[in-house]
């Protein structure tokens, strides 16, 4: 055995030797005499009829959609016709479900818990907690992504997403970054968790931080509909009836392109102060188009994406549900815990034109972003009885969108909280699925914080910047 | 397939039964190698059953996925490695499936490559046949090969690479019967490769790896890639050098 150490240490010696004699060379003769042979083998079994037509149609696409000129608005193009097919298409199973899931079966399941004699606790959390806050998620979110997943996932399929990464490559290069980036920033519109982890396509340890720390730019599937939601609502409201669809579509689009201009911005700040360092080379594969198969996809997709986005949602959305329930009936010197909170978030909140639902709302949905809109719901519609002293914290409300607004008019909210509620979405902390897989991929505190902790303050400080400057004008 | 294939003795892909993410007891390791966007998502969920997100972009598996089939009286596990295009750089991709065929030794190495594009993908094939011999090569897309006018004799490049050759069109399950077959007949020792070797490498350095290579035979004899070992000690690897220190090599 002693014998064998030696030996070995005396060939891994001479290795060394070797090494520093060949140097630099290894890799170029190595990889030289695997071409070689590749050209060798590949020229005795391959035969390719007529070389001047093989992969045009593909040329003469990419030709178009990377181009100088057009490559951006056809991307913008893109990203509105998807956007625009899930405001217009959402609206109605919306409708449908909403009134399904609250309308009717919501007062079927207080008969039966009033006949089951329930405490009134018991039917308050497991009722007006548990099951509203898990209706709510349903309704409000899976049409639209029931219909925005599949889109995407066509897009996706079709290989779209390189050419993606191909335009936008070199503003990211200019921002200090990987030019990958684009691809992990694109994984980010379904998924930030997803997108994080997408990073390892990343070599180099500083741009990886780079993506990492900015990817929470991009709009993740738990926050689309919100933002379609309060775009549609307030945005598209200010205008004519035949263009809010558009006037809608072009805010919740303008959001996104900002979420990118944010993560130039931000790119380019770290790797400017934090994170010093230049862009590193890196070769990206045009693959060639593939024809998607729709059907498979518009299956995969619902199964995959939506049912699973779904499911983490309900599973968040349940326990929060109490916890609403709670923090809303448990009276502390004659006001509820919520009514607390709101109360002394409200002068921060509405000094930066948010108010203080808005934030109580984004704390108790720190473990899922898509239950936002029904924890806003909920406490809005509690702190609306309180104040007139409706009867009690039972929550009962319409889900469609009219009646949404009714609520939210009625809770103080005007065009400005809903402008300002949209860019928050865009700048907070990521979820806590999201916080957690930073900490696994970089294994440090510090960027997870950093990670955390600078969305919010630029969301705090975009909100307010726009409070002011809409005071100013308006 | 409906019911009566899925039954019939000629169907020879009738033996396969998708386990899932079932991997507890099996007989072999099954690795899927193979340049980005040459579809081995798709070859793993035909064969499994599950449903890795499959997407036209390059460098979409990051992970290693695993899951599990079964086919005529064996279990197989099958892990589904990141795409690269080679295996000589330090990214944490390239190590990942690196490290999985020289240490985790998989009883069979499907390599898929795409058949449009034969050269470029030969190159990580060539690579992994310097550390393993039981491989197979799936020959996959051949669909959009022929929509783009490239054929390719299969049986001359098996004769050549040394290992069997399978063309497939995983997206419609075209060719996936011999790929079960193979596999199955490569775990089995059924069939026996004589993978082609790396010749075309340069003076010093090709003089260099021969060398080192003999010492490692020597050292160990019965030592499958003792010519992929010397390369990456002239490369400075150290995690092989750690390994053969701990004596996980040979």
């Amino acid at each position: 055995m002693e014998d064998k150490n030696k030996q070995l240490d005396n060939l891994l010696n001479e290795a060394e030797d070797l090494r520093k004699n060949i140097g630099n060379r290894l890799h170029d003769d190595l990889t030289e005499g695997i071409y070689v042979d590749a050209a060798k083998i590949v020229g005795d079994s391959v035969y390719t009829k007529d070389k001047k037509r093989a992969f045009r149609m593909d040329r003469a696409i990419d030709n178009i959609v990377t181009s100088r000129i057009w490559g951006f608005p056809i991307m913008l193009l893109l990203l509105g016709i998807v956007l625009w097919i899930t405001i217009i298409g959402a609206n109605y199973p919306s409708r449908m479900l909403s009134t399904l899931l609250i309308d009717i079966v919501y007062p079927f399941l207080k008969g039966v818990g009033e006949s089951l004699h329930f405490p009134v606790w018991l039917s308050g959390i497991l009722i007006d907690g548990v099951y509203l806050a898990t209706a709510w998620v349903v309704a409000v979110m899976l049409p639209p992504m029931a219909i925005f997943f599949p889109l995407f996932t066509l897009l996706e399929d079709f290989g779209y997403l390189p050419r993606v990464a191909f335009n936008l490559d070199n503003l990211f290069r200019k921002a200090g970054a990987h030019g990958k980036q684009a691809l992990t920033m694109s994984m980010g519109f379904g998924c930030n968790a997803a997108g994080v982890v997408a990073t390892r396509i990343i070599d180099s340890p500083r741009e990886r931080l780079i993506a990492i720390i900015t990817n929470n730019f991009s709009l993740c599937n738990g926050r689309w509909p919100t933002q379609i939601l309060i775009a549609t609502i307030f945005i598209g409201a200010v205008v004519p009836e035949g263009l809010s669809h558009i006037v809608a579509t072009g805010s919740v689009i303008g959001i996104a392109v900002l979420g990118i201009g944010f993560t130039f911005l931000v790119s380019w700040f770290l790797s400017k102060t934090m994170l010093k360092g230049e862009a590193s080379f890196f070769v990206l594969e045009l693959p060639p188009y593939r024809p998607p198969r729709i059907w498979q996809t518009i299956y995969t997709s619902i199964i995959d994406r939506t049912l699973v986005v779904l499911g983490r949602a309900v599973m968040f959305a349940a326990p929060a549900g109490a916890v609403i329930w709670l923090i809303s009936n448990i009276d502390i010197e004659g006001q509820s815990i919520a009514v607390w909170a709101i109360n002394a978030f409200d002068p921060f909140a509405l000094f930066i034109g948010l108010n203080g639902v808005i934030l109580l709302a984004y704390i108790v949905a720190i473990p899922a972003n898509e239950i936002v809109i029904p924890t806003i719901l909920m406490l809005t519609v509690l702190s609306i009885n309180s104040i007139t002293g409706g009867s009690g914290a039972g929550v009962l409300f319409d889900g469609n969108e009219p009646e949404v607004a009714n609520i939210l008019h009625a809770g103080g909210w005007t065009l400005l909280t809903g402008i300002n509620l949209m860019l928050f979405s865009l700048l907070h902390n990521p979820c806590s699925t999201t916080i957690y897989t930073i900490y696994k991929e970089t294994g440090s505190v510090k960027w997870t914080t950093v990670a955390t902790v600078l969305p919010i303050i630029m969301g705090f400080i975009v909100c307010f910047l726009v409070t002011q400057l809409w005071h100013l004008f308006a | 397939m409906n019911e009566i294939c899925n039954t019939c003795k000629y169907n020879t892909a009738s033996g396969l039964k998708k386990l899932g993410e079932k991997v507890t007891d099996y007989d072999y390791v099954v690795a899927l190698a193979g340049n980005p966007n040459t579809g081995k998502s798709t070859v793993f969920n035909t064969l499994t059953g599950l449903r890795q997100h499959t997407g036209n972009w390059p460098g979409k598996t990051v992970a290693t996925a695993m899951g599990s089939f079964s086919y005529l009286d064996k279990t197989f596990k099958l892990v589904d490695l990141p795409g690269t295009y080679s295996l000589l750089s330090t990214s944490e991709d390239e190590e990942i499936a690196r490290d999985f065929i020289l240490f985790g030794k998989p009883d069979v190495t499907i390599v898929v490559a795409d058949a449009g594009r034969l050269e470029r993908n030969l190159n990580l094939a060539l690579q992994i046949l310097e550390i393993t011999d039981k491989a197979v090569l799936c020959l996959n897309l051949m669909d959009e090969a022929a929509r783009h006018g490239v054929e390719v004799d299969d049986r001359t490049l098996a004769r050549d690479l040394g290992i069997p050759v399978v063309p497939t069109t995983a997206r419609s399950n075209k060719g996936m019967d011999n790929l079960l077959q193979t596999i199955y007949d490569l775990a089995e020792n059924k069939i026996v490769t004589q993978p082609h070797r790396i010749k075309n490498v340069l003076g010093e350095t090709a003089t260099a790896i021969e060398k080192l290579s003999n010492k490692l035979t020597d050292l160990y004899p019965g030592l499958p890639n003792s010519r992929w070992i010397a390369m990456r000690l002239l490369e400075g690897d150290t995690s092989i050098i750690t390994a053969l220190k701990e004596g996980r090599l040979g």
